[in-house]
């Protein structure tokens, strides 16, 4: 890169980003999933702070590494590391990567599983009731069948209308 | 007040905050292992996955959690404390002294375990210890799905017939006096006074009790008041079972320490 404006450098490291895939889910990029905290770029130090999906997810390090991996050179010095400053919740799913999903066959995260923390005690969440609507037939007649799926992120649902089973990326 | 660093923290409260994250992950990891006991043998393909899933997430969180300790202590390492330490060093409650035993069994111990986690959980989401509480944030997301999957294979259980009830009444009636090890045993009068804690463990107690009594009256399981066992909820004592299972999950690691993976 050239010229001397910051921002546009800046927005140069979100597009990067935006190219690299999830690793479990490769049709969503870091970006679609909101997992990206925060983007520091200070002369030649390039800072990225990672929020994780899931704290005892697998995939962690291999996603900050491919971070890593095509980051590098844009700047002399990249850091990127994991954050628990916020939360990452499902509601950072960006409106595009929701589409993603759903055209290949994973239901977006619905709502249903809002923690108004810190007021709600945790204990409330066993009368809970996780939704999806079909991504097949686009159908909320649709139950839960196991909220433990192929990876931490994903829920197993079955769908009454086309009576089909279906993942979705979990509401967390 | 608020604080991003242990060390702004007196040294009591410190060591008391210490010894509350090495009780909080070494809960998570031995029970993390009992889960993963089922892999392969549970008693229906799904509760394969959900045990494996359930394992994951509970390892998950005490890496973070002996991670987060490494910080507060300033040195140590956390794949050394999580594998590298003899059986009477492990802090954990003594509910997770008890084998898997039977699906029943395991799955009362689990909602057990996981509604009296809950309520520690209520308790640090607005710690004064920052990383802690943003940590407890992300925790307490992930775990309302083991509660509303417990609790439905409580009410399947409950309401299932002679056997699976009669079973699922035999695994309370052994397990309630260690289930009242999992809010005790860690020093919390400098951790309420410091923020940390929202307020001592007894009352934190005393609110898991209170959720739980509709559940089990619903249920009409039994609900009886017993006291803690004296002395001992947290070690150093430990069961055969858990002797068991230290050397499963120890062999790999002891077989040479001085490994990189």
């Amino acid at each position: 890169m050239s010229g001397p404006a910051t921002s546009v450098d800046v927005l140069a490291v979100w597009d990067a980003l935006a190219e690299v895939p999830d690793p479990e889910i490769p049709v969503v990029s870091v970006v679609d999933l909101g997992i990206v905290h925060s983007v520091e770029l200070d002369g030649e130090r390039l800072r990225v702070e990672l929020l994780p999906t899931f704290v005892g997810c697998p995939a962690l390090d291999v996603i900050r590494d491919a971070v890593a991996a095509r980051l590098a050179g844009m700047a002399a010095e990249v850091q990127v590391e994991m954050t628990f400053a916020e939360p990452w919740t499902s509601e950072r799913i960006t409106a595009d990567g929701r589409r993603k999903l759903r055209e290949s066959g994973f239901a977006p995260p619905g709502p249903g599983l809002k923690l108004r923390e810190p007021e709600a005690p945790l204990f409330t969440a066993i009368a809970t009731r996780p939704q999806a609507t079909c991504p097949w037939c686009g159908s909320r007649d649709t139950e839960l069948e196991n909220p433990f799926g192929p990876t931490l992120c994903r829920a197993i649902f079955w769908c009454n209308r086309c009576r089909q089973p279906f993942e979705q990326f979990k509401a967390i | 007040m608020t604080t991003q660093a242990a060390e702004q923290l007196d040294r009591r409260a410190r060591e008391a905050l210490a010894d509350l994250l090495l009780a909080m992950a070494d809960d998570e990891f031995v029970l993390g292992f009992w889960d993963s006991e089922w892999t392969g043998i549970a008693p229906v393909l799904e509760e394969d996955v959900a045990f494996a899933s359930l394992a994951q997430d509970e390892i998950g969180h005490a890496q973070a959690l002996y991670r987060l300790l490494v910080d507060v202590e300033g040195r140590g390492d956390p794949d050394r404390i999580a594998f590298g330490r003899q059986p009477e060093e492990y802090r954990h409650a003594r509910l997770l002294d008890h084998p898997r035993t039977d699906w029943a069994f395991s799955v009362a111990r689990r909602f057990l375990y996981d509604t009296a986690d809950a309520a520690r959980l209520d308790a640090l989401v607005a710690s004064a210890f920052q990383p802690l509480a943003g940590l407890v944030a992300k925790m307490r997301r992930e775990e309302t799905y083991h509660l509303l999957h417990m609790h439905a294979w409580m009410e399947r259980l409950a309401n299932g017939g002679d056997e699976p009830r009669s079973r699922l009444v035999q695994a309370l009636d052994r397990l309630w006096p260690d289930a009242r090890c999992v809010l005790a045993g860690v020093d919390d009068a400098p951790l309420v006074a410091a923020g940390v804690l929202a307020e001592p463990l007894a009352a934190v107690e005393q609110r898991w009790l209170d959720g739980l009594a509709p559940v089990f009256e619903r249920l009409a399981l039994p609900f009886p008041t017993v006291a803690p066992p004296a002395g001992g909820c947290r070690g150093p004592q430990r069961s055969d079972d858990f002797l068991w299972l230290w050397e499963q999950f120890t062999m790999v690691y002891r077989s040479d320490p001085e490994a990189t993976w």
